[in-house]
């Protein structure tokens, strides 16, 4: 065993609506979930699970903004001050006609810093192996995970689980998660 | 927060649990390729073939080799570029349009339908750009320096609108796609037994776990994608027909082009969505994901949009007769009467008459004929293009040079070529990848509650703790906010 490794007791459940309220009996009985692995998103987990609400429509909402001053910014500066004219005898800054790239470069800034920050904050890149708790965990199990310490007695966490619904309780101790 | 009603039809038949959702969809990417998809992936590459073939005499000898003429300058290449990119909107309505109005019978067709859009619109990009005659330089249209050759891009023309536009519309709709699928990339990488399948699926899949709390992100990047691309898909189309109403050619220049063009898209993309659906279902034996009730639901929707493309026909046909300029109504006339008097029927049968037949419970349900309904409306709606842009410059103001269009066998070339193109990635598609949102499916299989799995665990001595779906009428609402 090295300093590295973690020991997590995971209850396995078959159905989402027991899994929320074994969530919420869990977290009640003062035992700290590590994380919940499901196979879809389900409605109301994150209440349970106490997961606040994402802040990424912030995000979004900036950097749609970054992407409109941007687009004004270069129509006007190219076509207005770089190297003006007269196209169809139209004032130079046109604005009008600079609505449409306006709006397609702030929905392309909203979308891929969206998506940018979605995979960094969640840390998700391509690796070699993704070693996993339990593979059926994306397939049809909904897999609770609690981190094992010195403090918790196993047996007895496994009856609280097996109370609240769970079909199974393993241990599994994975050296890099 | 989900209510179950027992008047719903259920949005997945065969009473699936959710390892049989996994099973059904992962078969095909895990089986060796049968030989139906092999020979239609021969067929694909054939015309792949064909394709850069034309290409290829496009390229070294010119656009001289199409069957343009100095009056119609624009003729097979922009009708081509306008059907592909109006099929690719119907991938995008699907899938953020019928998200944010929460259409759960999307979650069957969405993913099929978005990797359509992305394989439309690379065919879509290849007429305009082949059309520059010089595509090497085709970086051009973005806005560099003087330096490189030119001056700044002119931001007043609509054709560089359409730059943005599309380029916007296809990379977005690639993360949009791309992101929805991680999560089944990762059902795949857990299930693989070949080392090769393992990393290569390990890769695609970002390493993905499923946890909470990536779902909870997960589901607010998607409903912000959803968000913007919703006005996006109505931009892009918008600005391809402004290409056409921002000038002066009699015919073209109407103020309801943008919204007949976005119906007439929506209108031919689910024509092929439903060409491509009734094709997969049969093939990949997906009969239970997607049922008689989505193909009924997807022909309305191609009901709805194919009358408002009829509306928009003859408004027009009123305007340039209440417009009272001669121009103008000569282009109509012409259109109707004039050499070209074919096509413009042809538009009118398949695009006015056919939808129409929907009206039919019968017609709504019956697999054959809305295959041939589909057919029929693509066809229909590459007329339409063909009418709009062809007999609208072949006679416009000045007799002297009025003259017709015929293509030639290279502009044949290419657009049956682009079909390759698009097959073959079609076909790649559904072999590698999953072709359902599997994900997506699994929540909704409990949308009514005799069709979800039924938990049958410990029955024992928790019975305190079972939630209210089960043993309850199938009317009462579930909702989780509530419960103590």
């Amino acid at each position: 065993m090295t300093s590295m490794s973690k020991r997590f007791a995971l209850g396995i459940f078959d159905d989402e609506d027991v899994l929320l309220h074994a969530i919420e009996n869990v977290r009640e009985a003062g035992v700290k979930i590590y994380e919940v692995f499901t196979p879809f998103p389900i409605h109301g987990i994150d209440d349970a699970l106490g997961i606040e609400r994402s802040r990424l429509p912030i995000a979004a909402f900036f950097l749609g903004m970054t992407g409109l001053s941007f687009a004004l910014w270069m129509q006007i500066y190219m076509l207005g001050f770089d190297w003006p004219m007269i196209i169809g005898g139209k004032p130079h800054i046109a604005l009008p006609a600079f609505i449409p790239v306006a709006f397609e470069l702030t929905v392309f800034f909203t979308c891929h810093g969206m998506v940018i920050t979605f995979y960094t904050i969640s840390s998700l890149y391509p690796r070699w192996k993704t070693p996993v708790l339990d593979v059926r965990s994306t397939d049809d199990k909904f897999v609770v995970a609690i981190e094992m310490n010195e403090k918790i007695d196993l047996n007895h966490l496994t009856q609280l689980l097996r109370a609240n619904g769970a079909s199974e309780v393993n241990e599994k101790e994975m050296t890099k998660f | 927060m989900q209510h179950v009603s027992p008047v719903r039809e259920p949005l997945v038949t065969g009473g699936k649990t959710y390892h049989d959702v996994t099973q059904d969809i992962c078969r095909q990417v895990e089986a060796k390729p049968n030989i139906r998809w092999m020979a239609a992936l021969s067929v694909a590459l054939f015309f792949l073939g064909v394709f850069l073939y034309s290409v290829y005499r496009t390229l070294w000898y010119g656009i001289g080799e199409w069957g343009l003429n100095k009056t119609v300058g624009w003729a097979w290449d922009i009708t081509n570029f306008v059907w592909w990119v109006g099929i690719g909107h119907a991938g995008t309505l699907i899938s953020a349009v019928l998200l944010l109005f929460r259409q759960k019978w999307r979650t069957s067709i969405n993913r099929a339908a978005e990797a359509m859009t992305i394989f439309a619109v690379i065919c879509a990009a290849m007429f305009p750009v082949l059309h520059m005659g010089r595509p090497w330089l085709a970086y051009w249209v973005f806005p560099l320096q003087n330096t490189f050759g030119s001056l700044w891009v002119n931001f007043n023309s609509p054709l560089l609108w359409d730059v943005f536009a599309i380029s916007t519309y296809f990379t977005v709709s690639l993360v949009f796609w791309y992101t929805g699928l991680v999560p089944d990339f990762a059902t795949i990488r857990d299930r693989a037994k070949g080392p090769i399948a393992k990393v290569a699926y390990s890769l695609l899949s970002m390493g993905w776990k499923g946890s909470a709390k990536h779902w909870s992100r997960y589901e607010t990047v998607s409903l912000i994608l959803a968000g913007v691309s919703t006005p996006l898909v109505l931009s892009v189309h918008t600005i391809v027909s402004m290409d056409f109403a921002t000038s002066v050619v009699p015919g073209w220049h109407t103020t309801i082009f943008p919204p007949y063009f976005v119906a007439g898209a929506i209108f031919s993309g689910f024509a092929m969505v439903l060409t491509l659906m009734l094709i997969t279902r049969v093939v990949f034996k997906l009969e239970d994901y997607i049922t008689l009730e989505h193909i009924a639901l997807m022909n309305k929707i191609m009901m709805v949009t194919g009358s408002i493309v009829g509306v928009a026909y003859i408004t027009e046909f009123f305007i340039a007769w209440y417009s009272q300029v001669e121009f103008e109504q000569y282009a109509f006339v012409n259109r109707a009467t004039g050499p070209y008097w074919w096509a413009y029927w042809s538009m009118m049968t398949c695009n006015v008459i056919t939808p129409q037949l929907v009206w039919i419970r019968r017609v709504r349900y019956s697999i054959p004929l809305t295959f041939i309904l589909s057919i029929i409306v693509n066809i229909g709606m590459w007329f339409e293009r063909f009418v709009i842009i062809v007999t609208s410059l072949h006679r416009d103001y000045l007799p002297s040079s009025w003259a017709m269009f015929s293509p030639s066998i290279i502009d044949i070339g290419i657009y049956v070529g682009t079909m390759g193109l698009f097959f073959t990635l079609f076909l790649l598609f559904a072999k590698f990848f999953p072709v359902i949102n599997m994900a997506e499916v699994k929540s909704v299989l409990k949308y009514t509650v005799d069709n979800g799995p039924t938990y049958t665990g410990n029955h024992g001595h928790h019975q305190a703790h079972q939630p209210a779906t089960h043993g309850v009428p199938a009317s009462a609402p579930v909702n989780y906010d509530k419960h103590e």
